[in-house]
């Protein structure tokens, strides 16, 4: 039998930071040395208390702080399972499975290399620019929200790199969409790493195809085993319905119909 | 010391626990969560003779106590299963059995020929009951005649244990059971997932694809607890229980209303280690309620 890569854990809350009325960062620990993860891996995590909340929630993790052994994730309230979830107290065992699905592609040294992220799409990114700045590869962050305030971690996305913003109302950054920020018509970039909401990511995915530039995107369809066993997060792809859990989240859009 | 082993009309399992198609891979998406030789087998996903691609996305819905499905058995068709899958997963410790799927009687019968050329795959599992396909699937579940016919044409080509999967739409279930026994199935299983639906009322929209999909999970458990009832006391082929077994204690009383095996399914999706504590958890049950072996307690409820 293989060694495993993934596993069921008990992880215990060490801090909870709510970051705006919509938005937690939650930390959590092990006892034991956590498991390899990989920056575009996710964690399914099991909500108690309702059955409304039946099954488990897919949260990308947002970075591995080795020396402290914890997992950090950024949690968007949008229903009943992330509005339980934010409710958790320090202290508080969480049950997860974890790492889960396929990590970003790794760039050749050289590669000039730009991370748009939106919304709660940013969460992988962090992890991702981190391990850029360990390889020596120049980090640019773009990262996009409706309003200043919205904007997630700059002062952790700051420490990996140089960080651009765009808000919808103008009030940070750039005003607009992250496609619409004037970096894309002064820098080449060979490769675009992106997450976000969907419209973003297609636009981004447009933007890419244009010039030439390799593009991987992070995709969130719904799921239900985030393990590639009941086949309904399926992403319509060249090579057929792939998995997004286990064949992905992680997608280079020259496989996707975008 | 319990004696787990059960006798599934010559099927031989080491434990009543078994995992249902389709919620469960090929098994080999579980191996870093379990140990598949702990339990007594497993139904591995819907295989049909040629490759197909499922229903487009979105394909599931979250619902109280359970969940929506619309997969429409997404499978590489059994050529590559047998070519492929089979060679990777033949050896496991523990039963592999083959959930087998068509639009016509010729599909199954091919199907089942093909499955039958390999030699560690002790039997089948005749899905005559998805509720997700277009053409075949519950239409021969829901149909005394249909269901004779399909049966009868595959126990023709099939020597080893033939198992047909029952489908809860339909108005008697004890009815289709007694006529797929008729043609000489050696066990049903029962429930398969119950048709139902979710509308996303704020863009009034289906939340399927496909409208419609099954239900399965915790929800649906009182449901398929009767329905097992009711065909356990109908038919004297042995009965495999499913739909909504979360816990030891489900799956006991599945046994009590006259289950010999039981499958575990949705639970799966929530906890992949679930189904080998099932297995322990019924043995615990024996020793406290002093059953020698595990197959004392099908059929074991007490009534009045």
């Amino acid at each position: 039998m293989q060694k495993a890569t993934s596993f069921i854990l008990d992880l215990e809350l060490t801090e909870i930071k709510s970051l705006n009325a919509q938005y937690v960062l939650m930390k959590f620990r092990d006892e034991n040395p956590l498991p390899p993860m990989q920056p575009g891996q996710f964690a399914e995590v099991r909500v108690d208390g309702s059955p409304n909340t039946y099954l488990r929630r897919p949260v990308s993790i947002n970075f591995v702080d080795i020396e402290r052994n914890e997992v950090w994730m950024l949690i968007q309230i949008v229903g009943d399972g992330t509005k339980t979830l934010a409710k958790a107290q320090v202290g508080d065992k969480i049950n997860m499975i974890l790492p889960l699905g396929k990590s970003f592609t790794l760039p050749q040294p050289n590669e000039k290399v730009l991370l748009i992220g939106g919304g709660v799409g940013v969460a992988p990114l962090l992890m991702l620019g981190q391990q850029l700045q360990e390889l020596n590869i120049p980090v640019s962050f773009l990262l996009g929200a409706r309003s200043a305030g919205d904007l997630l971690e700059l002062d952790e996305f700051s420490k990996y790199g140089t960080v651009y913003t765009t808000t919808e109302d103008g009030s940070a950054g750039e005003k607009g969409y992250v496609t619409q920020h004037s970096l894309l018509n002064t820098a080449a970039f060979n490769r675009i790493y992106t997450c976000g909401p969907k419209p973003m990511m297609l636009s981004v995915a447009s933007y890419a195809r244009k010039h030439a530039i390799e593009c991987e995107v992070s995709l969130e369809n719904m799921m239900a085993c985030g393990i590639g066993a009941c086949l309904c997060c399926v992403e319509d792809t060249t090579e057929g319905n792939l998995c997004v859990c286990k064949e992905g989240p992680v997608f280079n859009t020259n496989v996707l119909k975008w | 010391m319990v004696n787990q082993k059960i006798n599934l009309n010559g099927l031989e399992l080491k434990n009543p626990v078994l995992t249902a198609s389709g919620t469960f891979g090929f098994g080999e998406e579980f191996t870093d969560y379990m140990d598949l030789s702990r339990i007594g087998g497993i139904v591995v996903k819907g295989t049909t003779i040629r490759h197909r691609e499922g229903n487009p996305y979105p394909r599931m819905a979250e619902t109280p106590s359970g969940m929506l499905n619309a997969v429409g058995l997404q499978n590489k068709g059994v050529r590559y299963f047998s070519e492929n899958i089979y060679p990777r997963i033949k050896d496991y410790d523990t039963n592999v059995i083959v959930n087998v799927s068509g639009s016509t009687i010729e599909d199954y019968v091919e199907t089942a020929e093909i499955i039958q050329e390999l030699s560690q795959i002790p039997g089948i599992e005749l899905n005559i009951s998805c509720p997700n396909v277009k053409q075949g699937g519950m239409t021969f579940g829901t149909s005394c005649v249909e269901a004779a016919k399909v049966v009868a044409a595959v126990r023709k080509v099939y020597k080893r244990h033939l198992m047909v999967k029952l489908t809860p739409n339909v108005t008697d279930i004890t009815e289709i059971a007694r006529a797929v026994e008729a043609e000489g199935a050696d066990s049903v299983s029962l429930i398969n997932t119950l048709l139902g639906m979710a509308i996303d009322a704020e863009k009034r929209r289906p939340v399927l694809s496909t409208i419609t999909g099954g239900l399965s999970g915790a929800c649906v458990k009182p449901i398929a607890l009767r329905m097992v009832w009711q065909t356990a006391n109908a038919v004297k082929i042995p009965v495999v229980g499913l739909g909504g077994i979360s816990s030891a204690a489900d799956a006991i009383e599945f046994l009590l209303a006259g289950a010999s095996a039981i499958q575990v399914g949705t639970a799966n999706f929530i906890d992949p280690a679930i189904s080998p504590k099932i297995a322990e958890g019924i043995v615990e049950y024996c020793e406290r309620h002093g059953f020698q072996s595990v197959s004392e307690l099908t059929g074991a409820m007490i009534v009045g």
